[in-house]
């Protein structure tokens, strides 16, 4: 399931990167930076990927997932830190919804 | 051309009677409600949930977007009223109105602008009243949610704004439905004695503001309340 959800924040973050001409964002990896410093997105910037996201993981997965909940945003370190922190808040929250093969 | 609108609270009242004009005029029409429809057309799809079940607003936005690639409006028009003593409101009535009032038009809001979002256009109307401004006694509660949504409406009209969507809201008067049938006469009195225009609000007064947010021609048009019947804030 792991590599399912890294391609679709790939996805998503490239679909990101467009959107806002961030041309570190076309070629994604592990420890691309997204929010925060020395991230490559500003609040709208996450906005977009959220959306982004939550729509690609509710076609893949047919299960809704809310990446902005109140842990993720009260967290010392947030999931949208880079690409390896978001790839791993999205698999804990899609084992919660007992979402365990693609 | 047909718009997709999502109306809240479509089962009877204002809700339902939006619905079925918007429908009469061509577009497709995603309504909900706790209850089971109440329309039957073939442009009208309902779901069956709480507005402040995000789970099931969620599922709703998604299933809509799936099914008909857009949504260019979004009737906030769920709502509880409560009349009530401060002394004598329990907790859980409290929490029941903003729930449905508030939190439901948040959700809503939230889940439908994301597919906004990514369209770059998309209206969205909020119910407020002329409860808010009158700080009439015995209202606080339903007013306090409704000033909630006043605010909300303003705010997510500046955060909105940049992608083409407009978020506005409209300050009934009191409309003879279900939601206002428990109010005592001498209070309804004493309302409508504080509007410039002494009657009851019609459908067509409400209809005729939402046409006016909902107008191509009123995307210059956001972050505003109307009030009906004169009451000014």
């Amino acid at each position: 399931m792991k590599d399912k959800i890294i391609e679709l924040v790939y996805k998503a973050v490239k679909e990101v990167g467009e959107e806002q001409n961030k041309e570190a964002l076309l070629t994604p990896n592990l420890e691309t930076p997204l929010y925060g410093k020395p991230g490559y997105l500003d609040s709208l910037g996450i906005v977009f990927l959220v959306t982004e996201l939550e729509e690609l993981i509710a076609e893949e997965f047919d299960c809704e997932i809310t990446l902005a909940d109140e842990r993720a945003m009260s967290q010392r370190t947030s999931p949208f830190r880079k690409v390896s922190t978001l790839v791993n808040y999205t698999e804990k929250l899609l084992k919660e919804e007992n979402i365990s093969n693609g | 051309m047909a718009k997709v609108f999502i109306i809240t609270g479509t089962r009877k009242g204002i809700g339902k009677q939006l619905a079925e004009y918007y429908l009469s005029q061509g577009h497709i029409v995603i309504g909900c409600s706790r209850g089971s429809a109440s329309i039957e057309h073939e442009n009208y799809e309902h779901f069956s949930l709480d507005v402040s079940d995000e789970s099931a607003v969620k599922k709703m936005g998604r299933a809509v977007k799936k099914a008909h690639k857009r949504i260019d409006v979004l009737l906030n028009n769920a709502g509880i009223a409560a009349m009530n003593h401060i002394i004598t409101t329990p907790y859980t009535q409290a929490k029941t109105v903003f729930d449905t009032n508030f939190f439901g038009t948040f959700l809503l809001t939230r889940e439908v602008a994301k597919v906004m979002i990514k369209q770059k256009s998309g209206k969205i109307v909020n119910y407020s009243t002329v409860a808010v401004p009158l700080r009439l006694k015995g209202e606080a509660i339903y007013a306090a949610s409704k000033a909630a949504i006043e605010n909300f409406t303003q705010v997510s009209a500046h955060e909105l704004g940049e992608f083409g969507i407009t978020v506005n809201a409209i300050g009934p008067t009191p409309v003879p439905t279900d939601l206002i049938k428990n109010v005592p006469q001498d209070k309804l009195d004493i309302l409508l004695d504080k509007q410039a225009i002494r009657r009851f609000g019609k459908f067509e007064d409400i209809l005729n503001v939402i046409n006016f947010f909902i107008d191509d021609k009123s995307h210059f048009v956001t972050g505003q309340v109307i009030y009906l019947g004169g009451v000014t804030g």
